[in-house]
């Protein structure tokens, strides 16, 4: 379901955390926030979206933790943030999606295991935490979401037109975007 | 009656915000009021919207405005709401009269006795400057209000306002 609010309303860029074949025929992209239950279930489900369309899909993820509802998101997507300045975004990205019913409850406890899982310098990052860049990076996904028509997490974009609907129908939708361009 | 439309003065209301609070929408004269009508407390779509208007309130007090959320139900189950959910932003209970504030705005669905889920801008002279009744099921996010507040004269010049509008609610 499409409505007049529902277009990305800013352009995947060079800024922006991508996965998969610059050219591909579909873009992915989630608005998500790290700690949403919602966003931890559909995590496989891009995965497998992702190894099923493979060359012909392009993924992007932008950050929309909704802070006030869940306390740790936003440190999470920081914690990404982080990680990313050292090349690790994405093992970040999966790292909290994955383990996601441990850390959460735990909340910087729980976070910090991430830190170490992935093996990355924990005075390093915690200098990068301090850095003002990183706050204004992930306000801008939130803003640039509001102005999109995100109305919660996940949200999905294909080829720029939010999409509403489950999952299976998804899946189905990106089928056919491809097959139409071939 | 159909959803107030733009250009119409907004109706006047005092609704209670907790038992023993009340607020009238002509306390907010001068400032932007963004009105959202919404079915029920608890009912997981307007939970999503809530909490993302929740997410929103540095944005919205810069852009001078305040939220006021409107539901049928009492102020005791707001209470708990608010509280659960942490909203930072007055619910307001359109009990009794039951939706009288719902129909004086028409976004009252009489068949269910509910309001319907319907979003208003107010502008700082108590007119309707943008309205949109969305579809009782889907959620409709924040960029048409957003829009419509950056749409305004008064935060058209540039200028940036006080964030006095980001009161919390009582």
């Amino acid at each position: 379901m499409l409505h007049e609010d529902a277009i990305l309303a800013v352009p995947v860029s060079a800024h922006d955390h991508v996965q998969g074949n610059a050219h591909a025929v579909v873009t992915l992209l989630e608005y998500g926030d790290f700690q949403c239950p919602a966003c931890g279930s559909a995590y496989p489900l891009v995965k497998q979206i992702q190894h099923r369309y493979a060359g012909n899909l392009r993924f992007v993820f932008r950050h929309f933790p909704l802070a006030q509802a869940h306390p740790y998101a936003q440190l999470a997507a920081e914690l990404a943030e982080a990680a990313a300045v050292e090349g690790r975004f994405w093992a970040m990205h999966d790292w909290l999606y994955e383990n996601q019913a441990a850390w959460a409850p735990r909340g910087a406890a729980g976070l910090e295991a991430g830190v170490r899982a992935l093996d990355l310098d924990e005075a390093t990052i915690a200098a990068t935490l301090r850095d003002p860049d990183i706050d204004a990076r992930i306000r801008r996904d939130f803003m640039g979401g509001v102005h999109s028509g995100v109305n919660g997490t996940p949200s999905f974009y294909v080829n720029g037109y939010l999409y509403q609907g489950d999952f299976d129908s998804l899946v189905h939708a990106i089928g056919r975007v491809i097959a139409r361009q071939q | 009656m159909s959803l107030l439309a733009a250009g119409t003065a907004a109706p006047e209301f005092t609704l209670h915000a907790t038992p023993d609070q009340s607020v009238a929408l002509k306390e907010f004269r001068g400032r932007n009021v963004i009105l959202a009508f919404y079915p029920a407390d608890w009912s997981p779509v307007c939970s999503d919207q809530l909490a993302l208007y929740n997410e929103l309130l540095d944005e919205f007090a810069r852009l001078n405005a305040q939220l006021l959320a409107i539901s049928v139900d009492g102020v005791w189950s707001h209470a708990a709401l608010a509280r659960e959910r942490k909203y930072h932003f007055p619910l307001l209970s359109d009990f009794e009269p039951k939706g009288r504030v719902a129909r004086a705005y028409g976004v009252y669905d009489e068949q269910h006795g509910l309001a319907q889920r319907a979003l208003f801008v107010i502008d700082g002279e108590g007119v309707i400057r943008w309205s949109y009744l969305s579809p009782m099921g889907v959620n409709p996010g924040a960029a048409g209000i957003v829009k419509a507040l950056e749409a305004l004269p008064s935060n058209n010049i540039q200028k940036t306002l006080p964030a006095d509008g980001a009161q919390e609610a009582p």
